[in-house]
C-alpha cells in the first residue's frame, strides 16, 4: 500500500501562511493498494484536491468515513468522481441505531447546507453501514472498530500482503482512565493498532491543552506516543493538528518528542507519502 | 482484539462511582469490578484480574431475601445476561468476609452499537438498617 496525506488538520480547515508546511486541509488520506485499489480515508476538505487527480481511469473507489463530524465530510460535495456517471463510489461509515448512513449524509448533502442532493449525484453511490467488523475494499482488507470519540466513531486497520496501516484520526483513549495507558485489552483501539507498520493517530493537543479539553475526543501528543508504544507500531504519523497551531508551534511540539522511542515518529504534513510494504 | 469501546467506557465510568459495580462479559465471566465492589469480593481487581463464572459462583452464597435458595438464572445478572432484559431484586449474600448482607441488585444488559450483546452490568446497594 501507498498512503498520501491530503489533509492533516483537525476540526477546521486552516489555510494561511502559518500552516503551509503541515497543511490547512482537514482529514483525508489516499491509500492505493498493490492491485490499484483506490481507498480514501475520510472526506475532509483535503478530498477536493485529491479528487482532481483521479481521472476517468479510476472506475471504482472506496471512501471510508470514521465519523460524520463536519471536518471529516465537508469535502464530499466537492469530490469530482461523485459527479461522474461512470464512477462507482462506495462510502463506508459508522452504523447508527436510528438512521442509515445514507440518510445521515443526506442531511449535509442537501439544501440549505448544500445545493446538490445526495440522490441527485450521477455516480453509482453504494453506501455501507459499518459496525465493528471486517470487510473487503477491493484488494485491501479492512478491519473497523468503534473507538473513543463523541458519537459513533470508527477506527480502521487496512491490511495487504501482511502489512498494516492503522488510522485513528479522532481518538481519546485516555478518557476516564485512572492510569494511562491501561493494559492493551482495555485500551480503546488497541486491536486496530497492534503491531501496525504505520499508525496515523490523533495528536491534536499539547499535554496542557488536553487538560482543558478532556472529553472532546482527542489526544495529546504524549498520549499518542504512549498508545503507539503499547501497540508496538513501527511508525507513528502525527495527525489532526489543532487548527490554532501554526507550523512553528507544531515544530516546537514535535521537538519535545523523546529521541529514544522504539518507533519512528513522523510529523504529519500535507503531501507526505508513505510506503507500507 | 480488546474489549469493545462500550465496555471500556463502562469500566471508566464505574471506576468513578462509590457503589459496587460488576461488569460481566458475554460469557458470564466477571471481567471488571470497581473499587467499591472489592469489599464484596475480598480482593482487588488489579490482583485478581477477570474471574470466570465457575470461580465466581464459589465466592458468594446468594439466597432470596427470605433465605430460600435461588438459581443463578434468577439472579438479576443472570436475567440480564440470559434474557437480555433489565432486572432488579432484593437478595441476601454472604461473601468472603462471612458477613450476611441484604442488598438490592439492579442489572441491565449491555447492548452495544449495532445491537451487539456484549454482557451485563450489575450494581449493588446494601439495604440499610437490616
Amino acid at each position: 500500500m501507498r498512503a498520501r496525506l491530503w489533509g492533516t488538520r483537525g476540526s477546521l480547515a486552516s489555510p494561511g501562511p502559518e500552516t503551509v508546511r503541515y497543511g490547512g486541509h482537514t482529514s483525508c488520506v489516499e491509500v492505493r493498494g498493490g492491485d490499484g485499489t483506490v481507498l480514501i480515508l475520510d472526506a475532509g476538505t483535503g478530498i477536493q484536491p485529491l479528487g482532481a487527480t483521479l481521472g476517468p481511469e479510476v472506475k471504482e473507489l472506496h471512501i471510508l468515513l470514521t465519523h460524520l463530524h463536519m471536518d471529516h465530510i465537508q469535502g464530499l460535495g466537492f469530490f469530482k468522481p461523485l459527479f461522474r456517471e461512470d464512477a462507482v463510489v462506495h462510502i463506508w461509515g459508522p452504523i447508527s441505531a436510528k438512521r442509515h448512513l445514507r440518510d445521515r449524509l443526506a442531511r449535509y448533502m442537501s439544501p440549505p447546507l448544500f445545493p446538490v442532493s445526495l440522490r441527485d449525484l450521477p455516480c453509482l453511490l453504494v453506501v455501507h453501514d459499518v459496525s465493528s467488523e471486517r470487510f473487503q475494499a477491493g484488494g485491501i482488507t479492512v478491519d473497523a472498530d468503534l473507538v473513543c470519540h463523541p458519537g459513533p466513531t470508527l477506527g480502521y486497520r487496512l491490511s495487504e500482503g501482511g502489512k498494516a496501516l492503522a488510522y485513528l484520526p479522532d481518538h481519546e483513549p485516555a478518557l476516564g482512565a485512572r492510569t494511562f495507558p491501561q493494559e492493551p485489552s482495555w485500551t480503546s483501539g488497541f486491536g486496530l493498532m497492534d503491531g501496525a507498520d504505520l499508525l496515523i493517530h490523533d495528536t491534536q493537543y499539547t499535554s496542557a491543552e488536553y487538560q482543558e479539553h478532556v472529553g472532546w475526543g482527542h489526544s495529546a501528543l504524549d498520549q499518542a506516543l504512549a498508545v503507539a508504544a503499547l501497540a508496538r507500531v513501527q511508525r507513528l504519523v502525527t495527525f489532526h493538528h489543532d487548527p490554532s497551531h501554526s507550523d512553528e508551534q507544531l515544530d516546537e511540539l514535535h521537538g519535545t518528542i523523546p529521541p529514544e522511542l522504539p518507533f519512528e515518529v513522523i510529523p504529519g504534513q500535507e503531501g507526505a507519502v508513505f510506503e507500507v510494504e | 482484539m480488546g474489549e469493545p469501546i462500550e465496555v471500556i467506557l463502562l469500566r471508566q465510568w464505574s471506576s468513578y462511582l462509590g457503589l459496587p459495580v460488576f461488569i460481566m462479559g458475554e460469557s458470564g465471566a466477571l471481567i471488571f469490578y470497581n473499587e467499591a465492589a472489592e469489599s464484596l469480593l475480598g480482593r482487588r481487581f488489579e490482583e485478581s484480574g477477570p474471574i470466570d463464572l465457575d470461580e465466581l459462583s464459589g465466592l458468594f452464597v446468594t439466597t432470596a431475601e427470605d433465605g430460600s435458595p435461588i438459581s443463578s438464572a434468577e439472579l438479576p445478572i443472570g436475567v440480564a445476561l440470559l434474557s437480555r432484559i433489565p432486572a432488579h431484586r432484593r437478595l441476601r449474600i454472604q461473601a468472603l468476609d462471612g458477613v450476611s448482607r441484604l442488598i438490592d441488585v439492579t442489572a441491565f444488559p449491555i447492548t452495544g452499537h449495532g445491537g451487539r450483546h456484549l454482557g451485563a452490568v450489575a450494581m449493588f446497594w446494601e439495604v440499610q438498617g437490616t
